[in-house]
């Protein structure tokens, strides 16, 4: 594939600094991911899932994948949308609504799976480089202006209740080689994923150092009935509403007429 | 602990994924209690799907849905015994009609203000904390005075209030009534608005309503209820779909199918009871469901933060 040969080159020279330092090996390494199925469908009794995504190492130094010195991780994001963050205080004695902060393009979920605890792969300063990790996304607020303190706050709570409702995780040990080159991710889709274009990124490092990453795309979507049905509330409300009516009409005369008897 | 088999279902517009037998089993149980009390079960459905994690947009929405189907059942058989007074529930409708759309215009504003969930809990713990108080009050008193072997009787006729004293009368014959339509319209809109806020049919309050204001014959009054809800659910179910889009059919409809089912074998142990009985019964399982609510209200939540989807 002529493309390919032309990423390569490209890494090459990005990294021209990093494979200095190793002179013996002149193809660089090269990270590719492949979905088994590009849709995933919320079914009717779609509560939760595990997605398995399937990776190979091409080039790899057989010396450092003996000592085990590769690792990858992969991460599933969702689409991103905006977000309103509120908080409760106490007023007359009950908890209420008070503040409120809207973030811009937060990701609905975030699902990351790492080959070993993220520390034993590279320093706090790498994950932030590549804003890799629940904790280094960036999270825009709309009133960028406002308190530091507040936004701080409100950013920490953002993570927190995406953390608390399973949509951002992290699964140490959730990516395993297979082989040498091979390797096999699995990553937690929760109950409640959001629907709509999610990226699979995979990031590959070779002793602390980041190489390259590489990406997909994966549509999650409802299932026939409940995407045909969904759709229909959104478009058509009022028919919707009213066959809403009907339904419950009828579930009411034929339990009336079911148990009439009795 | 019962331990539920787990059988997942997808609610498509509350985009959750839920248990079907709790679900089912939520709808019968307030079935069961709805058939024994005759009431609709709608104050009991909402604050149970709050309980249960669904979003309360969509709890009371749907909680709308779901007491059409088990009036429409209870009305049909006050339709065939003729305790059931048209004109009046028409009246009423009427009224209804313009408080559900006034209360749907406060539920959409509420919601962008993020004081939702505060006000729907606020009117419950209010109404169901007054209503099952005076009930209660009442019962026990009634309660009492069988014992002591008198007469107990709610209505006592001959005896007018204030309201009867308004203009515009107009007679309702089937509740034997000459009456103002100014409180019948007033009432109307009143337990309208709630509907929509609160996803209720309205009828615990309707039916106090109906027996201690306007002096309505007991007999008539809850087929009457019934069949204003019917319209007034049903206008609330369709407004909320159009405005709000929070109606979820497939979380109805396993409500209505537990709860019609339920209601047969409540109206069966009803029958045993004794009216005062009954109501003390209801008074208890009122207050029990407002003092839920007020817990939540008053003590610190797990979490003081909440997301919900921002609006740029």
């Amino acid at each position: 594939m002529p493309s390919k040969g032309i990423i390569a080159a490209t890494t090459f020279l990005t990294f021209a600094p990093v494979l200095g330092a190793r002179a013996q090996n002149a193809i660089p390494e090269n990270i590719q991911i492949g979905l088994s199925t590009d849709r995933v469908s919320i079914t009717s009794d779609f509560a939760g899932a595990e997605l398995t995504i399937f990776g190979a190492l091409d080039n790899a130094d057989p010396l450092v994948s003996r000592q085990g010195r590769y690792d990858v991780i992969v991460v599933l994001e969702g689409p991103a949308r905006p977000v309103m963050v509120r908080k409760k205080t106490r007023v007359l004695g009950m908890w209420i609504n008070t503040e409120s902060q809207i973030f811009r393009d937060v990701p609905e979920s975030y699902s990351m799976a790492l080959t070993r605890a993220p520390q034993d792969i590279t320093d706090p300063a790498g994950y932030r480089q590549l804003a890799l990790g629940p904790s280094n996304l960036y999270l825009q607020p709309l009133d960028a202006d406002g308190d530091p303190k507040t936004i701080e706050e409100f950013t920490a709570a953002l993570r927190e209740r995406k953390e608390a409702s399973g949509l951002y995780s992290v699964r140490v040990g959730g990516v395993r080689f297979l082989s040498q080159s091979l390797f096999r991710a699995t990553l937690t889709l929760a109950p409640n994923v959001a629907v709509g274009t999610h990226r699979a990124r995979a990031f590959l490092f070779r002793n602390g150092m980041f190489l390259r990453e590489t990406s997909a795309q994966l549509t999650i979507r409802k299932a026939g009935m409940e995407q045909r049905l969904y759709e229909f509330a959104q478009q058509h409300g009022l028919i919707y509403g009213i066959a809403a009516v009907l339904i419950a009409i009828i579930t009411g005369w034929i339990g009336r007429l079911v148990f009439r008897k009795d | 602990m019962i331990r539920v088999p787990r059988v997942g279902i997808y609610l498509p517009i509350a985009e959750m994924s839920v248990n079907v037998f709790v679900l089912l089993a939520m709808g019968g149980a307030v079935g069961f209690l709805s058939g024994m009390f005759g009431v609709g079960g709608g104050f009991l459905i909402t604050p149970l799907l709050i309980f249960y994690n669904i979003p309360p947009a969509i709890a009371v929405a749907t909680g709308a849905n779901q007491v059409i189907a088990s009036s429409f059942s209870g009305a049909l058989v006050h339709f065939k015994r003729k305790t059931l007074d048209v004109k009046l529930g028409t009246v009423l409708l009427a009224g209804g009609f313009v408080g559900a759309t006034l209360g749907a215009l406060a539920f959409a504003y509420l919601r962008r203000l993020g004081q939702l969930d505060l006000i729907v809990s606020l009117l419950y713990v209010t109404f169901l904390g007054v209503v099952g108080g005076l009930m209660l009050t009442e019962s026990i008193g009634a309660l009492r005075r069988a014992r002591s072997g008198q007469a107990v009787s709610l209505r006592k006729p001959g005896q007018h209030n204030w309201i009867h004293r308004l203009p515009l009368k107009m007679r309702f014959r089937a509740s034997k009534l000459f009456v103002s339509v100014i409180p019948v319209l007033g009432l109307g809109a009143f337990i309208g608005f709630l509907s929509s806020i609160m996803g209720v049919g309205g009828g615990f309050i309707m039916v106090p309503a109906l027996i201690y204001l306007l002096k309505v014959p007991t007999n008539v009054v809850i087929g009457t209820s019934l069949f204003q809800i019917i319209f007034v659910a049903a206008y609330t179910t369709i407004i909320h779909s159009t405005a709000n889009q929070t109606v979820d059919v497939v979380l109805a409809f396993l409500l209505m199918v537990g709860g019609v089912a339920g209601a047969q074998y409540g109206a069966r142990v009803g029958q045993r009871l004794r009216g005062e009985q009954l109501r003390a019964l209801l008074a208890l399982l009122v207050l029990a469901v407002a003092l839920r609510l007020a817990f939540d209200l008053f003590v610190r939540p797990a979490s003081v933060y909440s997301l919900s989807a921002g609006v740029l």
